[in-house]
């Protein structure tokens, strides 16, 4: 799909850039609610600070439960912003260029709300330094290279550090642009100082186009390795219905599928909070759409080998584990929601080109899709607890408390409010990446029909 | 073999100058080639449960009241698991004592990041209560699901705070606590043969359980000394000896001693159930 004209430059400039400087009333409303959410999960922080964590909950043996799924799930969710802007980068497909800050931001800011969970879910968070950090010289007692929990940091905090540089180097002609536009002195020595001087020469065109194809081809690796190490966490256990080598490829897709139903999302809700109208159409949306249709269907199939394997196996606790999963309630109930909210509904939907182009289903069935998606780590990550081994004499059950649900809604509060304040701050839509998209954009004839087309040098 | 305390002086002082204030693990006292382990004769158990009280007793493990069974948060180093055999009237209830295996090969060191749990030299798993941070991985990666949480800070009412045991730390909210065999006796062991300029005797360190057994089901000694009476012991019942859920393959500390009834009756589904191997 190629992008057609819809406006000229100035346009382009002054809607793009229209909400930076715009201070409507919904966004003190919105972020006042979502602030009231942030605080009351601080009061339950501190309380797990001072009581520890009996809160939760957790108890022998399940010890893990809805924030490490929450985890998950929105270590998932930052797959969006590589998946849809590195990629679509390389392969150059030119319907990427609204979408991309959006998708880099939601990455961002999904990262660093997942990195809140281990830590506020471990027992003592404030000895947490050595976990990550090889800094206990004293002892000589170094983290251990051989726990996944040892790896995960490095690949997050990774993965972090080079998405930042990935939005910050697309986003310099924008600040350059938002600072030639400030309306007052203050904002524009700000955006000046965060711009680095761009000033648009044919040099730093360059250097900034060059750095961020290369950044793109770094990532990509990287991209691959979060969440593969993040299944690891369960994978290299002898838990039964963990300890499964399917499970790094199972989990990245996953989180490509709830990833990119998120940034259609996003998409829908910026469209019409922002008035991006002219620029967040329908050909994007259902371009993504086709995307997720086979997204959505690979991880269909590699959920299928998880289970296929575990019952060919024939190892009896792993049989159990899905027979708990699957069959036994309370979890027959949860199996059948995900499995029809993440694929049953959405994907057959998606099937229809009509659906595809209406903002509203596409709505619906993204979030319908993470919906599925979180019941899907809640599902993985619990029954294979509560039923782990042998010893029938330690089975147990696991119920979430109220502290864990106020947790896991913060959670969602913290990222849409790290979102509303970026886009509220700096540029949310990529206006350069738009403009060049505007110039390179051009018609022609196939046949009969007149169609958009891309110039390329 | 044994360390005199007077080497270990010399050592700790060489390494104080390196500029490390603590002893590592290879300079704390112990003894080579040592394996601590235990041989539990369920066929002598009795599911009395002394073993849990007087565990309870000594290494002042938190109360657990009512409540803390109910939702499944009490803690007991040492559990006996009772299950019923056969349907009423002809019921058997049989007994495991089920405590940390002391593997030698054991899934939960290799998913602690920061070493809070390790093996010693002497075959022993390790937990360190400053070092942990409460992942509680550990516990996830146990198959025998003996590793127990804090969830608060213990308390004990007045009187009951006067029994606590000076040589066992008591543990704080947030970490993860599980048997140690009775570690701090077979410290002073060492610092008692140390002394004397011996070696530690077969029998002279007994953890609370097995010296509470009124049965002697639980017996514990070094396995890797054929003196020992437990070691010769698990040698001479072979036919009867197995390890707790053995596929897992994590070479466990604690032997198992139970005759097989040949005229059992196995069914399919209750052999899935009750754990293949065990």
């Amino acid at each position: 799909m190629q992008e057609p004209v819809v406006a000229d430059t100035k346009t382009s400039n002054r809607e793009l850039l229209d909400f930076v400087f715009a201070w409507p009333a919904w966004f003190f409303a919105v972020g006042g609610a979502l602030n009231g959410l942030l605080v009351a999960a601080f009061v339950v922080v501190i309380l797990m600070l001072m009581f520890g964590l009996q809160f939760l909950g957790y108890s022998h043996p399940v010890y893990w439960g809805f924030l490490i799924v929450n985890f998950v799930f929105w270590i998932g969710v930052s797959h969006a912003g590589i998946m849809v802007s590195a990629i679509l980068r390389l392969t150059q497909a030119e319907w990427r260029r609204p979408v991309t800050r959006a998708a880099e931001v939601l990455t961002i800011f999904s990262l660093l709300t997942a990195v809140q969970f281990p830590l506020i879910h471990s027992g003592r968070p404030w000895r947490t330094m050595y976990w990550t950090f090889p800094y206990d010289w004293n002892r000589g007692a170094w983290p251990n290279p051989r726990s996944p929990l040892v790896w995960d940091p490095s690949a997050i905090f990774t993965y972090l550090t080079s998405t930042i540089l990935f939005v910050y180097v697309a986003l310099l002609p924008d600040l350059a642009l938002a600072r030639d536009r400030a309306p007052n002195p203050v904002s524009r020595a700000i955006y000046g100082v965060l711009a680095m001087g761009f000033r648009g020469t044919t040099r730093q065109w360059r250097i900034q186009t060059v750095a961020g194809l290369l950044l793109s081809a770094i990532i990509l690796p990287i991209f691959v390795s979060v969440h593969s190490i993040v299944s690891w966490d369960f994978a290299v256990t002898s838990v039964p219905g963990w300890h499964n080598t399917i499970f790094a490829p199972y989990f990245v897709i996953g989180a490509v599928h709830s990833g990119v139903s998120a940034v259609v999302t996003v998409m829908i809700v910026m469209r019409y909070a922002f008035g991006l109208k002219r620029f967040i159409t329908r050909d994007h949306i259902d371009s993504l759409a086709r995307l997720l249709i086979v997204v959505a269907t690979v991880w269909l199939f590699f959920f299928l080998l998880d289970f296929f394997f575990g019952l060919y196996g024939t190892e009896p606790a792993e049989v159990d584990t899905w027979q708990r999963r699957l069959v036994e309630p309370p979890w027959v109930v949860i199996a059948i929601t995900f499995i029809i909210c993440a694929y049953i509904i959405p994907v057959p939907m998606w099937m229809f080109r009509a659906i595809r182009r209406n903002f509203f289903w596409m709505f619906v069935t993204t979030i319908l899709v993470n919906v599925g998606m979180w019941l899907e780590r809640y599902m993985v990550v619990v029954p294979a607890l509560e039923r782990k081994s042998g010893l029938t004499f330690t089975y147990g059950d696991y119920a979430p408390s109220l502290s864990e649900f106020i947790l896991v809604a913060a959670s969602f509060a913290l990222v849409i409010l790290g979102f509303l304040t970026f886009s509220k701050l700096l540029p949310i839509m990529p206006a350069a990446d738009i403009k060049e998209g505007q110039i390179l954009a051009d018609r022609i004839r196939v046949g009969r029909a007149n169609v958009p087309a891309a110039m390329r040098e | 073999m044994s360390s005199s305390a007077n080497e270990a002086a010399a050592r700790a002082s060489a390494v104080s100058e390196m500029g490390r204030t603590i002893p590592t693990d290879a300079e704390v006292p112990h003894s080579e080639g040592v394996r601590w382990g235990m041989v539990v004769d369920l066929d002598r158990c009795t599911g009395c449960q002394a073993c849990v009280v007087a565990c309870q007793a000594e290494n002042n493990i938190a109360l657990n009241e009512e409540q803390r069974v109910l939702e499944r948060r009490a803690k007991t180093w040492i559990r006996i698991e009772r299950y019923w055999e056969g349907e009423f009237p002809n019921a058997k209830a049989r007994f495991i004592p089920v405590l940390c295996q002391h593997c030698g090969n054991a899934p939960c060191e290799t998913v602690c990041p920061v070493w809070a749990t390790y093996h010693n030299r002497e075959g022993l798993n390790v937990q360190v209560y400053n070092r942990c941070i409460g992942t509680r991985f550990c516990a996830n990666g146990c198959p025998y699901s003996v590793r127990y949480f804090n969830f608060w800070n213990p308390e004990w009412p007045e009187p009951m705070n006067n029994q606590l045991n000076p040589d066992v730390t008591v543990r704080t909210k947030g970490i993860i606590e599980k048997c140690t065999f009775c570690v701090q006796r077979i410290n002073r062991a060492h610092v008692t043969a140390g002394t004397e300029g011996r070696e530690i005797r077969p029998g002279e360190v007994q953890p609370a359980c097995a010296q509470s057994c009124p049965t002697s089901a639980l017996v514990f000694a070094d396995l890797n000394n054929p003196e020992s009476y437990p070691a010769q012991l698990a040698e001479a019942e072979a036919d009867r000896s197995y390890t707790l859920l053995e596929h897992f393959g994590t070479d466990p500390g604690v032997i198992y001693l139970k005759k097989v009834d040949p005229h059992a009756e196995i069914h399919e589904d209750e052999h899935a159930h009750a754990g293949a191997h065990a």
